[in-house]
């Protein structure tokens, strides 16, 4: 008899919040916008917050409530932006792909170490230690502060400075909020030829601290023909726009830190 | 219970008898949604938030249904089925109701129906004869006891993350070596209620 009570016991046990759950379902239940799922499909999926939304869930919802840019979500790229227009009903072109590139060569053995470093493993915390291990004030440091952020895997460490995949890179822009030295900048896949070095000390002071360092000499200014490049406060600068790639300034640059992607 | 009576269980609960490094229940959240301080918090809050509710109404199956029938033998199964219907009910009602808190617990709310610890504190709750009060404070305290546990060994696993560990010790076996260390400091509490 016993264990009829526990059978009849437990099936109405189940039974009744079976009920309740089904009930609840019913009362309970949220309307989505199938919208909003097909727009998620189209992002990056990293929930990396460079759009400004709590992560990619939330700007797909913003999107469908017309809250937020289509073209908000760089990891999406060229394809997912056009795919999420189409869902929308709007026409929406991405610009060109950005993508992250380290501005600073300072290898182990080319940018001169003030001290052995040996402590937590984070660039922040190096950087605030008297000056940080290296002696110029805008090397990377080379702890992976970048790479620990990068939810693409496109970011490696190699003889102590960063390394940005561009294949990979989203330009999602958090390496750049994360690395203490502003050392990571986000151009135009196109910009091929690139100004690896942003030390704005005299030249005297920046050749002692790197081999690499732009001295502000001027030359790769003489050099261009095109009117792209600017020397400003200790160090060139290529304007994307008017550079034609030709690589005429990477030749002559005597610090080798003009390089051609 | 008198007001003195409730902060000695609370520090019962929460130091002596801690759920993880005393009663070892709970471990698998303990160790798998560690890795960061900001997740372990919503564990633990969503857990404490289960346990009080799941603490009262296994106690309410208990005693209304399961004495008079005369079918205490059933409580393991009984408690599941509670617990696994409450989880349900509670993230449809938070879905519905507070969207802010629903999305801050997010994915551990279902996580936890299959929590340890919360079968643990309903089975302790019926071997200790608790009082329907002193169940809930206990399913309460029990699982701040484990949010306590769990946001310090976030702590010292991001610490973990970035220092120099040999490669044959790095991942789980420090975290074991850690937890095991955090377990040891607890035991210093014993006898302290």
């Amino acid at each position: 008899m016993t264990i009829l009570y526990a059978g009849i016991l437990l099936g109405a046990l189940g039974l009744i919040f079976g009920g309740v759950l089904s009930f609840a379902s019913k009362k309970f239940h949220v309307e989505v916008d199938e919208r909003v799922a097909q727009v998620r499909e189209c992002l990056g999926g990293a929930n990396c917050g460079a759009c400004g939304y709590a992560g990619c869930d939330a700007f797909a919802e913003a999107v469908v409530k017309g809250e937020a840019p289509i073209n908000g979500c760089a990891p999406a790229g060229e394809k997912g932006v056009k795919a999420i227009g189409k869902i929308m009903g709007q026409e929406a072109t991405a610009g060109e792909r950005l993508v992250a590139r380290v501005l600073c060569q300072g290898e182990n053995g080319i940018a001169k170490e003030r001290y052995q470093y040996d402590g937590y493993q984070s660039c922040a915390t190096a950087a605030g230690l008297a000056g940080g291990p290296k002696d110029c004030r805008f090397a990377c440091l080379g702890l992976g502060d970048c790479m620990d952020k990068c939810a693409f895997g496109a970011i490696s460490m190699k003889d102590g400075i960063a390394n940005i995949d561009p294949d990979k890179c989203t330009a999602c822009g958090q390496c750049v909020k994360a690395c203490p030295r502003s050392a990571i900048k986000l151009l135009p896949v196109s910009a091929k030829v690139i100004v690896r070095c942003r030390n704005s000390d005299v030249a005297r002071v920046a050749r002692t601290v790197c081999m690499d360092a732009c001295i502000g000499c001027g030359r790769c200014k003489k050099e261009c023909q095109y009117d792209a490049i600017t020397v400003e406060n200790g160090f060139a600068r290529i304007d994307p726009d008017k550079c034609t790639r030709c690589g005429s300034c990477a030749a002559v640059c005597p610090c080798k830190c003009i390089t051609i992607e | 219970m008198s007001v003195v009576e409730i902060l000695l269980f609370m520090v019962s609960c929460i130091l002596t008898h801690n759920f993880i490094f005393n009663r070892f229940l709970g471990c698998c959240p303990f160790l798998g949604v560690s890795s960061k301080v900001e997740t372990s918090v919503s564990m633990g809050l969503a857990v404490t938030f289960v346990m009080t509710i799941a603490s009262l109404f296994c106690w309410l199956i208990y005693h209304l249904l399961l004495v008079p029938l005369e079918l205490t033998y059933m409580n393991t199964i009984s408690f599941i089925l509670v617990i696994a219907a409450l989880v349900q009910f509670v993230e449809m009602f938070l879905k519905k109701s507070s969207p802010t808190l629903y999305s801050a617990l997010g994915i551990y709310l279902p996580l936890i129906t299959t929590n340890c610890a919360v079968l643990g504190v309903a089975t302790l709750n019926m071997n200790n004869s608790y009082g329907l009060l002193q169940s809930v404070l206990n399913g309460t305290f029990s699982a701040l006891g484990f949010l306590l546990a769990i946001v310090l060994m976030a702590g010292v696993r991001e610490r973990l993350e970035s220092s120099k560990i040999p490669a044959c010790m790095k991942g789980f076996p420090i975290t074991l070596v850690s937890a095991g260390l955090m377990a040891v400091a607890f035991m210093g509490f014993n006898g302290l209620v």
